[in-house]
């Protein structure tokens, strides 16, 4: 084969961003709505009176809004993979099926069938049935993301699995270690309560904007109090589970960690950097400081990194150079034995065309030694392997600080709930307002944080993005971008003004 | 309660899609949505480079191996 054209590599990962950011703005307010509208209904169910009925009618007509222009956007990253990524879907076909299969399967019955009776069903299934409708439609969503972020939290941490070498495939071994991988159940953890979250501040931000406007006041308040304590349980449940996701990469992506937090020079006893500006140009091994200034938590990060206030955490400088008496190897020894796992690829090929089976025998015993390193073998410098360090600092911390912002938001809100003076803070309201397009904001950080960082790899230590893409034309890959970015731009206009209409009209129009 | 008798279910589904108020603005975007998406850009944009090229998953292994091992990693 030729050279990589790396034209065609960046445009396949600018068009994988540009879908899934896209999607990801419905994503989150589907994962948290659907349990404000569960909750909502169980008071209507528990209570009979007929103003929460009209009330988690109105959010349920938004969240179906929502859940309508969002649908499907995320089966244009499947096409994406058999057009721009196709070595990468054929290598990863036999992990990504079982999970991806369960996920239709879920997505299907429990959504899909569900979702009909809770907008068909309320004047025709009884109230208990109608409130498990919706309860499975929360539940059965929520589930469908755990499949999905199984196959992502595979990429990070690829467990449960050997590497086929004559048919180029990782092959699942074990389910329930690829299922309960400590990556993958801290990412669902994280992304499903930081999603309540987000499904919480979209019903404040909307619920501040009637008390502004002096209208629905008493659907707002009531909405706003719900949206709260989901809010304020969901922000708890994220500040620990982002912990835990932080303390997976300690163990699992060093360099990501590494990046999101600036260090490049490893220590016993690491310093937590809480605010900081990186210095610009900063190069790995050029002698640079790495912070122009910078605000820091003494031994805070080795806690974060190890629960221990004394443990070393390797900084850039370590994973890339390497640190032999913390026992970390160079990227440059990694390079060399991943060179020598495609070489022997390339013998294990050579003998099954040539039908030696002795030769292909002890070249696949070879493969075996050096195949954990198969990935750096593609690198062309160590440096490769950094991650861009600002994107994933800036990202980390502005994400932190958005989520700490949000827990005081919602304690406020309940604070001032409880004492009936909200409708008179007129700038906590500005804030609830603002607050759905910051959580929205956080949300899509967190995933720069989770893919920027883990750059260069498609599948950590195995596979780097440029050798997962199709060697096609980048003028292909160009034209289906500017498709999209039209698309996209098209359907969010059309989301956003039947949104804007319905929040106009009321509850009285649903 | 919804019985799974198939009329019941048929009138329960035609009874509540002939209801839908903005249900209806919703459900023409997503039908365009979807002939978008399979019928111009999955037909024309997003043909499945390993099935479209290669007729046996053999061949198609044997691809992806030359991709992994080519010249330009051996160096």
């Amino acid at each position: 084969m030729g050279e990589i054209d790396l034209a065609t590599v960046n445009w396949a990962r600018a068009q994988f961003i540009l879908t899934a950011m896209y999607h990801w703005l419905f994503v989150p307010i589907t994962l948290g709505l659907s349990f404000l509208c569960a909750f909502f209904e169980s008071i209507y169910v528990r209570t009979g009176k007929e103003e929460w009925k009209h009330l988690t009618k109105f959010w349920m007509t938004l969240f179906g809004i929502n859940f309508a222009i969002g649908v499907a956007t995320g089966i244009i990253m499947e096409f994406e993979f058999g057009t721009n990524w196709s070595s990468y879907s054929w290598m990863v076909g036999d992990i990504f099926g079982a999970p991806l299969a369960i996920e239709g399967i879920f997505a299907f019955f429990l959504e899909a069938t569900f979702f009909a009776v809770m907008f068909f069903g309320w004047e025709r299934t009884s109230k208990g049935f109608h409130l498990f409708s919706t309860w499975m439609v929360a539940i059965g969503s929520n589930l469908s993301a755990l499949w999905i972020l199984v196959a992502n939290g595979w990429m990070q941490y690829p467990v449960g699995m050997a590497f086929n070498p004559t048919s180029a495939r990782f092959e699942m071994q074990n389910f329930w270690e690829v299922l309960f991988s400590p990556v993958a159940m801290a990412k669902f953890t994280h992304t499903t309560s930081s999603s309540f979250v987000v499904g919480s501040l979209f019903v404040i931000t909307v619920s501040s904007y009637y008390l502004l406007k002096g209208r629905h006041v008493e659907m707002a308040k009531k909405s706003i109090i719900v949206a709260s304590v989901f809010g304020l349980i969901g922000s708890v449940f994220a500040a620990f589970t982002g912990d835990e996701s932080a303390y997976a990469n300690g163990h699992f992506q060093p360099m990501k960690m590494a990046a999101y937090e600036g260090l490049y020079e490893g220590s016993k006893g690491a310093d937590l950097v809480a605010m900081g500006i990186l210095t610009s140009g900063k190069k790995v091994g050029d002698g640079q400081p790495p912070f122009a200034f910078e605000v820091s938590i003494p031994k805070g990060l080795s806690l974060l990194a190890k629960r221990d206030f004394g443990a070393f955490v390797p900084g850039i400088k370590d994973l890339v150079y390497g640190n032999e008496a913390e026992g970390i190897m160079s990227v440059g020894d990694k390079m060399a034995k991943g060179k020598v796992a495609i070489a022997d690829l390339a013998l294990i090929q050579k003998a099954k065309k040539d039908g030696d089976e002795q030769a292909k025998t002890a070249a696949i015993e070879r493969f075996k030694v050096n195949q954990d390193y198969l990935g750096f073998g593609y690198l062309d410098t160590p440096e490769e392997a950094v991650p861009p360090v600002a994107s994933t600092y800036y990202s980390f911390h502005v994400m932190v600080y958005l989520g700490t912002f949000f827990l005081l938001l919602t304690l406020l809100f309940l604070y001032y709930s409880y004492k009936d003076t909200l409708a008179e803070k007129k700038w906590l309201l500005v804030l609830g307002f603002c607050s759905f397009f910051l959580a929205l904001t956080a949300s899509e950080l967190g995933w720069v944080v989770a893919e920027v960082g883990r750059q260069p790899w498609a599948i950590q230590d195995l596979l780097p993005v440029k050798m997962a893409t199709t060697q096609i034309a980048a003028g292909h890959v160009q034209a289906s971008f500017a498709i999209f970015f039209v698309l996209f731009a098209v359907l969010l206009l059309a989301e956003i003004k039947i949104m804007l209409k319905q929040i106009k009209i009321g509850p009285e129009g649903v | 309660m919804l019985l799974p008798q198939p009329g019941k279910i048929y009138r329960f589904y035609r009874n509540g899609f002939k209801s839908m108020t903005v249900g209806k603005t919703l459900w023409k975007i997503i039908f365009i949505k979807l002939f978008i998406m399979f019928a111009v850009l999955k037909v024309f944009f997003f043909p499945d480079f390993l099935q479209t090229n290669f007729s046996t998953d053999q061949q198609r292994a044997d691809h992806v191996i030359e991709q992994l091992t080519g010249s330009a990693h051996l160096n």
